[in-house]
C-alpha cells in the first residue's frame, strides 16, 4: 500500500490545480499559538506526545507571525489584548487561517464583562470555532480535521 | 487579646479606631493618616515582626461613609501571628499615605487598588494603572461600575501611549535621546519590548527592557493582558456558582483554588467538612499540586531548547489529568469541590490506580533528574542566575516554592494546617540560594513530597459508606428522577438511585460522607430531591435566586498553600446569597511584581529561564 499502490504503475495522476495544491497546504500548517489561557493547558497536551498533533502536520510552532500561516487563539482575549492580536493577524502572510480554540474565543464564554472580548470574529476573520471550556484534545484534532478539509476544499489563489 | 493588638493600643490609643477578633482574625481599624506609621511600628518591633505585607486589597462600600476601605494584611515569620490593619478612606478624592517604601510589593498592590478602585496612594512612585489600559475609563471594582458596562475597544492606530509596541522611529528617537555617562563614557541604552505574545512568555505579560549591550540594566513589567474580572463576577453570582470561576485562576492546579474558596466561605458559615472529605480535598490538591509541577519544570526545560523532558512531563501530567478526570469528569476546569464538601465521592478502585499514576509520576520524575539536575549544560544556564536575596524575596511577599528556594521554610500546610494536614508526615524543602536551580529542585522534591502525602492520605481516609442495607433494588437516577416529577414518589425513597459520580453528583449512600449535613449549604442527596417534599424544598431554597448560601454577615481570609504559594480568599459578606466582596490573593502576583528586581544585571537570554522559574499563570496574576 501507500503512495505506490495509489498512483500506479505508470507514475502519472492527473487532478485540479487546486486540488494539489489544497492537499500540499492542508498538511503543512504552521502554527502560531496566540496563547491566553487555561486552552494553553490543552494546547500543550495536543501538542506533547500523547495526542501528538504532528500527525496531522500541524505541529511545529512558529513564533514569528510572518512564518505562520495558521493563528490559534488559544484562551481568552481581553480588551488590553484584543489590539495586539490584532497586529499578530494583520502580520501574518496570505494564506492565512484562524482557530478559534476554546469558548472564549467563539463568544466570550462566561466572562460577560468589561474587560473581555466577546469572541474574537469581532476583531478578525475565523476559520474554526472550536468550543469547549477548555475543549478536550480530540476536539482540537477534530478542529484542526475541520481545518483541512476546508483547505482541501477551497479555491486556491495562487 | 493578642499581643499586637495591646502594643498597638499601648502605643498609637489615639489612632485606633476599633479592634477585632472575629473568626479567628485580629484586626484593626485605624486612623488613615496613621497608617504609615503603625504598618512601620508593626514591620519594625522586635517583638512583632511582622515583616510579610501578605495583602493590601480594597473594599467599595458603595453608599456607605466613608466608602472605600483599605485593608492590610501582615504576617509575623517570627511569631506566625497575623493582623488585619483597615483604613477608612470616604470621597471625594479617596487618599491614603503610601506603603510602598516599606514594602517592595506595595507598589504593585497600591497601582492595583488605584486602577480598580480609583483609591490613590500620597507620595507613591509610579501611580499608574495596572490590570486595565491607560484608555479605561472608570473604576471598575466600584460598586457603581456595572459589571458588563463595555467601552470601545483601541485599535492599535488609535492607542498613543505604545501600548503595543513603539514604531521604530520612536524606539530610535528615545534612543538617540537616552544617553548616560558612565566612567567617563557616554553609554547608549537600548530599549527592547518582549511581550506580550513572545515564544518563551507562555502566558500574557510585557516587559520593556532597558539594555545596556546584552545586560539588563533595568525593566518595567506589564501584566493586566488576562483580566477577566473573577472578583466583580464573584460579587455578581451567587455562592455556589463561583467555583467555576475560581477553576480559572490557576488554571494548571484548579482543584487548589476550589479548596481555598470553599474553605473560606465555610469560615465564615463556621462550618467543618466531613473526615472523609478532608481527605479527599488533600488527595486531589496534591495531584493537581504534582501536574502544577510537572507543567512548570516541562516548560521552563523546553524553553531552555531540553524538549525532552517536556515531552516526559506532559506524559506524566496525562496520567494526573486522566486521575483528575475520572473524579470530577473534566480534566481541567473540574469546579470539584462545593460548600460543605466536594460534588462527589472518589469512584471505586480509585485508590490503586492512583498507586500505579504515582509510580508512573516517579520514573519520570527519575528520569528527568537524571537529564537535568546534573546536566552541565543546564545547570549552567540556571546556577547563580535570576537570584533574589532573602529580605528582597520578604519584601516582595513572596511565597511558595519561591520564598522556599530562599530558604524560608513557609507552607501554609505548616504553618496554618487545614483539611487534616497536620495530621500527614512530609517534609517542606528548602533552598539555600534563591536561584533558578533552587527554584527547580524544590518543586522536584515537592513532586515527591506530594506523592508521599497522597499516600499517607490514603492510609488515612475513612472507609466511605459505600455499603449500606436497603430494601428497594437500584434504579437509574434518571429514572427515578422522571417517576418523582409525575409524582409516583411512593417507595421511592426507599430506593438506591445508580449516580455516576462525575455526572450527577453524590448519590444517597455516599452523600453523608462527602457533604455536610447542614442545610443551608449542601444540597440534598438526589434521591431525597426526588422522592420527598423536604428534599426538593430544600433543594430549591439552595437554588433558587437570592436563597442559596448566605453565610452571615462578617468577612473571612483562608490562606491555602497554592502550588505557587500562598493562595488566600478574603471574603467580605453582608448575609445575602452573593459575597459583597471577593478578593483573591495571588502568589505570583508577587513574582511578577518582584521580576525586574530578579533579572537586573542578568543577560537577555537569562529572562528565558528566570520567567520559567516563577511559574507565572497569568489567570491568577491578572484574575
Amino acid at each position: 500500500m501507500g503512495l505506490r499502490s495509489l498512483f500506479g504503475g505508470d507514475n502519472v495522476v492527473t487532478t485540479k490545480l487546486d486540488e494539489a495544491i489544497g492537499w500540499a497546504r492542508k498538511y503543512s500548517l504552521f502554527p502560531y499559538p496566540f496563547v491566553t489561557a487555561c486552552c494553553g493547558m490543552e494546547y500543550m497536551s495536543v501538542s506533547a506526545s500523547h495526542y501528538d498533533l504532528d500527525r496531522f502536520g500541524a505541529a511545529f510552532p512558529r513564533f514569528s507571525p510572518r512564518q505562520a500561516d495558521m493563528l490559534m487563539c488559544v484562551g481568552t482575549v481581553s480588551q488590553k489584548i484584543a489590539p495586539v492580536l490584532r497586529r499578530v493577524y494583520d502580520q501574518m502572510c496570505e494564506p492565512k487561517y484562524v482557530i478559534a480554540f476554546g469558548v472564549c474565543t467563539c463568544t466570550g464564554g462566561f466572562y460577560d464583562n468589561y474587560a473581555t472580548v466577546q469572541g474574537i470574529d469581532t476583531i478578525l476573520p475565523v476559520d474554526v470555532y472550536i468550543p469547549g471550556c477548555p475543549p478536550r484534545p480530540e476536539t482540537v484534532i477534530q478542529g484542526l480535521m475541520l481545518l483541512q478539509e476546508k483547505i482541501q476544499k477551497q479555491k486556491h489563489e495562487y | 487579646m493578642p499581643n499586637a493588638l495591646k502594643l498597638l493600643q499601648n502605643k498609637f490609643s489615639d489612632c485606633i479606631r476599633e479592634t477585632n477578633c472575629h473568626l479567628g482574625d485580629t484586626s484593626a481599624v485605624v486612623n488613615k493618616k496613621a497608617v504609615h506609621d503603625i504598618l512601620e511600628f508593626l514591620r519594625d518591633d522586635a517583638d512583632l515582626n511582622f515583616d510579610l505585607l501578605v495583602d493590601l486589597t480594597c473594599v467599595d462600600y458603595g453608599e456607605g461613609e466613608p466608602r472605600f476601605e483599605i485593608v492590610y494584611l501582615l504576617h509575623s515569620f517570627k511569631t506566625k501571628a497575623r493582623i488585619f490593619i483597615k483604613a477608612q478612606v470616604s470621597e471625594p478624592d479617596p487618599q491614603v499615605q503610601t506603603v510602598s517604601d516599606l514594602w517592595h510589593i506595595a507598589d504593585w498592590y497600591e497601582r492595583e487598588v488605584w486602577d480598580l478602585f480609583g483609591v490613590s496612594f500620597k507620595g507613591h512612585p509610579d501611580l499608574r494603572r495596572l490590570l486595565m489600559y491607560e484608555e479605561f475609563q472608570g473604576h471598575p471594582l466600584r460598586k457603581d461600575y456595572s459589571i458588563d458596562k463595555r467601552q470601545p475597544l483601541v485599535t492599535a492606530e488609535g492607542t498613543n501611549n505604545s501600548q503595543i509596541t513603539p514604531t521604530l522611529e520612536q524606539s530610535q528617537q528615545a534612543m538617540e535621546e537616552y544617553v548616560s555617562e558612565e566612567n567617563g563614557l557616554s553609554v547608549r541604552h537600548m530599549f527592547l519590548n518582549m511581550g506580550p505574545s513572545h515564544p518563551a512568555m507562555h502566558g500574557v505579560v510585557k516587559i520593556v527592557l532597558e539594555l545596556d549591550g546584552e545586560k539588563v540594566v533595568g525593566s518595567d513589567v506589564g501584566i493586566g493582558y488576562l483580566h477577566r474580572a473573577f472578583e466583580k463576577h464573584a460579587e455578581n453570582i451567587s455562592y455556589t456558582g463561583v467555583f467555576p470561576y475560581t477553576d480559572r485562576l490557576n488554571y494548571v492546579s484548579p482543584i487548589i483554588n476550589n479548596v481555598g474558596y470553599a474553605l473560606a466561605v465555610e469560615k465564615l458559615l463556621g462550618i467543618e467538612v466531613t473526615e472523609r472529605c478532608k481527605y479527599i480535598r488533600v488527595i486531589m490538591s496534591e495531584i493537581s499540586r504534582i501536574a502544577d509541577h510537572l507543567t512548570c519544570i516541562g516548560a521552563m526545560a523546553m524553553e531552555l531548547g531540553a524538549m525532552t523532558p517536556f515531552l516526559y512531563f506532559m506524559q506524566a501530567r496525562e496520567a494526573m489529568y486522566q486521575l483528575i478526570e475520572e473524579v470530577t469528569g473534566a480534566r481541567i476546569t473540574v469546579s470539584y469541590v462545593r460548600v460543605g464538601g466536594v460534588k462527589a465521592d472518589l469512584p471505586a478502585g480509585f485508590e490503586s490506580r492512583v498507586h500505579d499514576q504515582l509510580k508512573k509520576v516517579r520514573a519520570e520524575l527519575k528520569q528527568v533528574h537524571r537529564l537535568l539536575s546534573r546536566n552541565r549544560i543546564f545547570v549552567d544556564r540556571v546556577q547563580g542566575i535570576g537570584a533574589i536575596s532573602t529580605a528582597d524575596a520578604i519584601s516582595y511577599s513572596f511565597t511558595g516554592p519561591m520564598l522556599r528556594a530562599c530558604g524560608v521554610d513557609y507552607d501554609v500546610r505548616k504553618t496554618f494546617p487545614y483539611s487534616n494536614y497536620d495530621r500527614i508526615d512530609f517534609d517542606v524543602p528548602v533552598g539555600e540560594n534563591g536561584d533558578i536551580l533552587d527554584r527547580y529542585l524544590v518543586r522536584m522534591e515537592e513532586i515527591e513530597q506530594s506523592c508521599r502525602i497522597i499516600e499517607q492520605a490514603f492510609e488515612k481516609i475513612p472507609v466511605g459508606n459505600v455499603m449500606v442495607d436497603f430494601t428497594g433494588k437500584e434504579i437509574p437516577a434518571e429514572k427515578m428522577a422522571d417517576l418523582g416529577k409525575f409524582g409516583q414518589t411512593e417507595g421511592l425513597l426507599l430506593q438506591v438511585a445508580v449516580t455516576d459520580p462525575t455526572l450527577l453528583g453524590a448519590g444517597e449512600s455516599e452523600h453523608a460522607e462527602v457533604r455536610h449535613a447542614d442545610k443551608r449549604v449542601s444540597l440534598p442527596a438526589k434521591e431525597k430531591t426526588y422522592a420527598s417534599i423536604e428534599g426538593l424544598i430544600n433543594h430549591f431554597m439552595l437554588i433558587m435566586d437570592g436563597h442559596g448560601i448566605c453565610p452571615p454577615k462578617g468577612e473571612a481570609y483562608f490562606p491555602v498553600e497554592g502550588a505557587n504559594g500562598e493562595l488566600g480568599f478574603y471574603i467580605v459578606s453582608d448575609g445575602s446569597d452573593k459575597a459583597y466582596r471577593v478578593r483573591c490573593r495571588p502568589p505570583c502576583f508577587a513574582f511578577v511584581a518582584g521580576f525586574s528586581k530578579m533579572i537586573e544585571g542578568c543577560q537577555l537570554a537569562d529572562i528565558i529561564p528566570a520567567f520559567g522559574s516563577i511559574n507565572m499563570i497569568a489567570g491568577e496574576l491578572d484574575r
